[in-house]
């Protein structure tokens, strides 16, 4: 398996009230993390950001010491040529393999499109994926 | 103005008091003979029952708390074989014990004989018919006032709580003229009146009612009497004394406790008798009690008593409405809740920290509790499922502790306040104004 082709999200959890994220992008912003791409996503008792960042170890450890609640994740990047086919493409490969996707979310980048995708085993997805043929990109290619 | 037992009811003051001193004496000696764990505490205490020959000498006998009821669970302070005992109530106590409760059937006469006597204080006769909506079962609600309307020879609707629609319609379709349940049950049954067009004064018969099982005041009282046009009269009891007890009558100026039946004492926070009149905590001694006898026991409520002579021609000390707790006891929906069973709830699930905090609303007097917990550090998660699970799991463990449902709301670690000794759990937003 390729561990360059699994890529590092950060998921910041932020308080149900109102100011919180503000809150947190402010001090995103002050630590001088770059943010490529972020999705915002809400439970019954809080809310969850999850972004794509340069240097995601350094930035994870600049916003714990910030007092923030953070939790690194694993996550693949596709590359996408047309959002839906590909999607659907990823999701029938992964699906045929019985593994589970939990989420995605979708970015236009310099280059390519990506559509991040966590699914409930990372290895076994990046390998039959890239079997499939279907194109993941590492973290230098966001 | 009619009687149930005219004879007791109305004796002179000096009579009951000295009836009462008798059985005082008479329930200490017995207690001392047959119950090892009252023996042991007067002889800790240095107590004999030849010392005690007044109320004065009585209260050196030491007091009996709620821990002494979970420290002898379940039926360590019964005084009579279970042969004797005819049924048996089950209470939620602290930290996850109930208080098990025994009923000699000489026991269940008394309790049904106190409430008869209440019942008609306030008028109600066997051409009553009471709807009563609380709980059958393990808790003392139900059964306790169904028996005393059925002594009156009142015809009984042992409808219980819950199915509010259908207890409006049966209240129009039979010719119900009583109530008895919580007064928050109260109201919610006139909001889904209001809401579905039925007005209790054209539509029903309901002129009376017996309200309590949990803190109300005097204006909640007008208010309820206002929308509904029933006369609505205070209770209390406790599941340790048998259950709902003791009524007021038409009077409504405080709840009239049967001197023959119990021994009320009223103290400050050093334990001194308080003056006539003034607040203070309650202590209670059951004088005819025999399956799970009650010895100057810590209610935990806080009120005053007169032995004024009442308006309606009784004589026994009346109670005024409780004002407050002396502990960290909650009645919720009628239900107590104390602070460490959440705790304790909280402690066996490793999902959770620590960090806890409740709080009490009650909108149109419907009591809700919400219990907000910090997560462990170490489970948090970004997966949904999970978290939802983690909260059902915390749910489901209250409502099979506490009996009564809660909200419940998961929070990131470090959200809930840090306290410097020690800590407030409570916040209690309830109004009964």
């Amino acid at each position: 398996m390729d561990e360059s082709k699994i890529i590092t999200q950060l998921s910041i959890f932020v308080n149900n009230e109102p100011g919180r994220l503000a809150n947190v992008c402010k001090i995103i912003k002050s630590v001088g993390i770059r943010v490529r791409a972020f999705n915002l996503a809400e439970s019954a008792e809080f809310g969850i950001l999850r972004a794509i960042v340069e240097n995601p170890d350094d930035s994870f450890e600049k916003l714990r010491e910030k007092g923030i609640i953070i939790r690194k994740t694993d996550i693949i990047a596709i590359a996408v040529t047309d959002a839906a086919d590909s999607f659907f493409e990823a999701a029938d490969v992964l699906g045929n393999a019985g593994v589970n996707i939990e989420y995605g979310y979708f970015y236009t980048g310099v280059s390519d499109s990506v559509l991040f995708v966590r699914v409930d085993d990372t290895e076994k997805a990046v390998d039959i994926l890239e079997k499939a043929g279907i194109r993941l990109l590492d973290d230098a290619e966001i | 103005m009619a009687f149930w037992n005219e004879k007791i009811e109305t004796m002179p003051r000096e009579e009951l008091e000295k009836l009462q001193l008798s059985l005082l004496k008479a329930k200490v000696r017995e207690m001392y003979d047959k119950s090892p764990f009252f023996h042991d505490r007067m002889r800790e205490a240095g107590v004999l029952p030849e010392d005690i020959d007044s109320f004065e000498a009585f209260r050196k006998v030491p007091f009996m708390r709620k821990s002494d009821l979970r420290d002898n669970y379940p039926d360590k302070l019964f005084t009579v074989p279970y042969d004797d005992i005819t049924r048996i109530h089950v209470s939620s106590g602290t930290t996850g014990r109930p208080t098990v409760v025994g009923y000699t059937q000489r026991d269940l006469d008394n309790w049904t004989e106190s409430l008869a006597r209440g019942m008609t204080s306030f008028g109600m006769t066997k051409k009553d018919m009471l709807q009563n909506f609380h709980g059958y079962g393990l808790f003392t609600g139900g059964l306790g006032v169904h028996y005393g309307a059925e002594r009156i020879g009142a015809t009984v609707l042992p409808i219980s709580t819950g199915n509010t629609e259908r207890q409006i319609q049966l209240m129009q379709d039979l010719p119900v003229t009583a109530w008895a349940g919580t007064p928050s049950y109260m109201f919610h049954i006139a909001d889904v009146c209001d809401k579905i067009g039925v007005d209790i004064r054209r539509d029903t018969k309901v002129k009376l009612a017996i309200a309590g099982g949990e803190p109300w005041s005097e204006s909640m009282r007008r208010k309820l009497q206002d929308r509904t046009g029933v006369r609505v009269h205070n209770c209390y009891g406790a599941s340790e004394m048998s259950g709902p007890m003791f009524l007021e009558c038409s009077e409504q100026q405080g709840i009239h406790v049967w001197a023959d039946l119990a021994y009320v004492e009223i103290l400050d926070e050093n334990d001194e008798p308080c003056a006539e009149g003034e607040k203070g905590q309650i202590v209670v001694t059951m004088l005819q009690k025999e399956a799970f006898p009650l010895i100057r026991y810590r209610m935990g409520d806080i009120s005053s008593i007169t032995w004024e002579k009442c308006a309606c021609g009784r004589t026994h000390p009346r109670l005024s409405r409780i004002s407050g707790r002396t502990d960290d006891m909650l009645v919720v929906r009628g239900v107590n809740v104390f602070p460490s069973q959440i705790e304790s709830v909280i402690g066996e699930l490793p999902f959770l920290s620590p960090f806890y905090h409740i709080t009490l609303e009650n909108a149109n007097y419907m009591d809700a509790m919400t219990v907000r917990v910090e997560l462990n550090e170490e489970y948090l998660t970004e997966d949904m499922n999970k978290l939802a699970e983690m909260s059902k799991t915390l749910s489901a463990r209250l409502k099979s502790v506490l009996n009564i449902k809660a909200d419940v709301r998961l929070e990131l670690p470090g959200t809930l306040e840090r306290f410097e000794g020690k800590a407030n759990h409570v916040t209690d937003n309830r109004s009964y104004e």
